[in-house]
């Protein structure tokens, strides 16, 4: 018999659960991200620290986003849009997700693709009142090469959904406050 | 009251009457204490057409087994009154008192003002709505325990929140009333009334997929918490019926802002599990019965465009049923056994303290514990065990068969216990 190997640590995370149940406080993490204007549209996001099971942590490497807007924009283009992030937040999630529930079910993966599609109707930010500014839809498309019938497949996608915190985060509201300092 | 019995019964309903049932057979003298009257909550928490889930030749009860002659029917509440209060003749039962606290004492415990050795908690699984908090919505809202019929609600649509078996016949009802009905849906267990020309539920009972013992369920915890099934008594009810009589299907409502119900964009997700769930279940169904050619269910179909928000302020909505589960009521218990999330701690019926025992929680003893018929296993399993302790001789009874006819357990940990 061969031995899944996603390279998804499962076991740690069960243990996880198991040892949050009795220290809810550590569960509490706040991820944290300091984004400084360049000029334009253009700003630079860094991503070092965040605070979690008690302490602050850090990552192994501090790193670095570059948010713009294309030429379409009338921007120069330094980076992704904004929005954007949105879809590698979803895809990065709910491939995660893909792999880890495909290990916890014994599910060898050859290769994960998903394609995602943001539907963006920009009138809104442009200032047109009857259009909202966000996404009107997403689409998300997986292409999975796996041992598994089509039905499995399907049921670690919605598995990945049901557990995925950016797709919590896209789907249902969330109270956001921003202050100036 | 200020006396001595060996053993107290706390609620007259199935399950502490079951309890009864074996406490007289093994001669222990006790008392079955009852807030109101036997079957109350069948009596005053129910609405007017609700009708068992279970058919009636599952309904049976210790030593009592339908007798009637519809056994393919499903017994509305009247009927099921009438069934527990046959069952309930020669129990000691004293109604119309409410135990207000349960305490430990040197000996065992203080019911109230009674003295006794062990108690049996058998106040059941539903006892408070859940209603999530959003402030002040402006807008009428009944819970199960108040919704009797479509014409004692408040004129204009309805925003039923949950599609367990409690919302979906709720919102089947107001349609077929003539409301404009939205139903809001999180996560829920899709189940089909039959499969291949039976009753599902004979599926579940016949292929021993019902009988799993908690012991030998993969993940309990998540099968203690399983939303009921959309099932209703005779009628068919999932999401299509309901779509095609014209319920509106939105997602899990989410918060309240500013006067709008906001619902998650997650409605497709939650429909696709409940379909995989669904088709796994029957599946498993057919590889015990050694079928081959799968019955697929069809999809759930789920709106192009779901809406995402509600104005609550508009008229559109006259009132909102909360049909987002039920807890039970432990408030009165002074046994610290509760869990962090304030639910009974218990194995299989036993807690922790010497003594004390539980009756009628969803797969206390099996996946059927909080159906009719299953509650004779858990009775007599949980009165052996208080017998025992009474003796002196502690310890796990005999050992109880286990599944009876083997079910592999595939798909199992998406079977549904019942409210």
């Amino acid at each position: 018999m061969t031995v899944t190997d996603n390279g998804v640590n499962v076991q740690a995370l069960l243990d996880a659960r198991e040892a949050l149940k009795g220290a809810p406080e550590a569960a509490r993490f706040t991820w944290r991200a300091t984004s400084k204007w360049d000029r334009g549209v253009h700003c630079t996001t860094t991503i070092e620290n965040f605070y979690g099971l008690g302490a602050e942590q850090s990552h192994k490497a501090k790193s670095e986003f570059a948010a713009d807007h294309p030429e379409v924009f009338a921007a120069e283009d330094n980076g992704i849009t904004p929005i954007e992030y949105l879809l590698v937040g979803l895809a990065s999630c709910l491939t995660a997700g893909v792999a880890s529930v495909a290990q916890n079910r014994g599910i060898q993966l050859r290769s994960v693709t998903a394609v995602v599609e943001g539907n963006h109707d920009i009138r809104g930010i442009l200032g047109d009142p009857d259009v909202r500014n966000g996404y009107n839809d997403i689409k998300v498309t997986f292409d999975i090469d796996a041992d598994a019938s089509k039905e499995d497949i399907e049921a670690i996608v919605a598995q990945s959904q049901k557990r995925s915190a950016v797709f919590d985060a896209l789907t249902n509201p969330t109270d956001v406050t921003v202050e100036v300092a | 009251m200020g006396d001595s019995v060996t053993t107290v019964v706390v609620g007259a309903g199935h399950a502490g009457l079951a309890a009864s049932h074996f406490l007289r057979r093994r001669g222990i003298d006790h008392v079955v204490l009852e807030r109101g009257q036997v079957a109350n909550s069948w009596r005053t928490e129910r609405w007017d057409s609700l009708r068992l889930l279970t058919p009636n030749w599952l309904s049976r009860l210790p030593g009592l087994d339908y007798d009637g002659d519809d056994p393919d029917g499903y017994m509305t509440m009247d009927e099921v009154v009438a069934f527990i209060e046959r069952f309930a003749a020669g129990a000691p039962v004293r109604t119309g008192v409410n135990v207000t606290s349960v305490r430990r004492t040197g000996e065992g415990f203080a019911v109230g003002d009674l003295r006794c050795r062990s108690v049996v908690i058998a106040t059941g699984a539903c006892n408070v709505p859940v209603v999530p908090d959003f402030g002040d919505l402006g807008v009428p809202q009944v819970t199960p325990f108040g919704y009797r019929n479509p014409d004692r609600l408040p004129d204009g649509g309805v925003l039923v929140v949950g599609a367990s078996a409690t919302g979906v016949q709720i919102a089947a009802e107001l349609r077929r009333a003539g409301r404009q009905v939205v139903l809001s849906v999180g996560e829920h267990t899709r189940m089909p009334r039959r499969h291949r020309g039976r009753d599902v539920l004979w599926w579940m009972h016949e292929s021993g997929l019902w009988a799993q013992r908690y012991d030998e369920v993969e993940d309990l915890d998540r099968a203690r918490r399983l939303p009921s099934p959309q099932l209703a008594g005779g009628a068919d009810v999932d999401l299509n019926t309901l779509t095609e009589a014209g319920v509106e299907l939105v997602g899990r409502l989410a918060t309240v802002r500013d006067g709008w119900a906001l619902f998650s964009g997650g409605l497709r997700n939650v429909c696709s599990l409940a379909d995989l769930k669904a088709n796994r279940m029957l599946a498993g169904f057919d590889e015990w019965a050694g079928l081959t050619g799968r019955v697929v269910l069809e999809p759930t179909r789920v709106p192009a465009k779901p809406r995402l928000r509600l104005d609550l302020g508009s008229g559109e909505i006259g009132t909102i049923v909360w049909a987002t589960g039920f807890r039970p009521d432990h408030s009165w218990l002074q046994v610290p056994v509760l869990d962090e999330k304030g639910r009974l701690r218990h194995d299989g019926g036993v807690t922790e303290v010497p003594g004390l025992y539980a009756l009628g929680l969803p797969v206390l003893r099996r996946r059927r514990s909080t159906f009719l018929h299953g509650i004779e296993d858990d009775a007599r399993y949980v009165v052996d065990h208080l017998v025992r302790t009474l003796s002196g001789t502690p310890g796990r009874p005999e050992s109880e068969a286990g599944s009876t006819l083997g079910w592999n357990g595939h798909g199992s940990g998406d079977i549904v216990s019942p409210r």
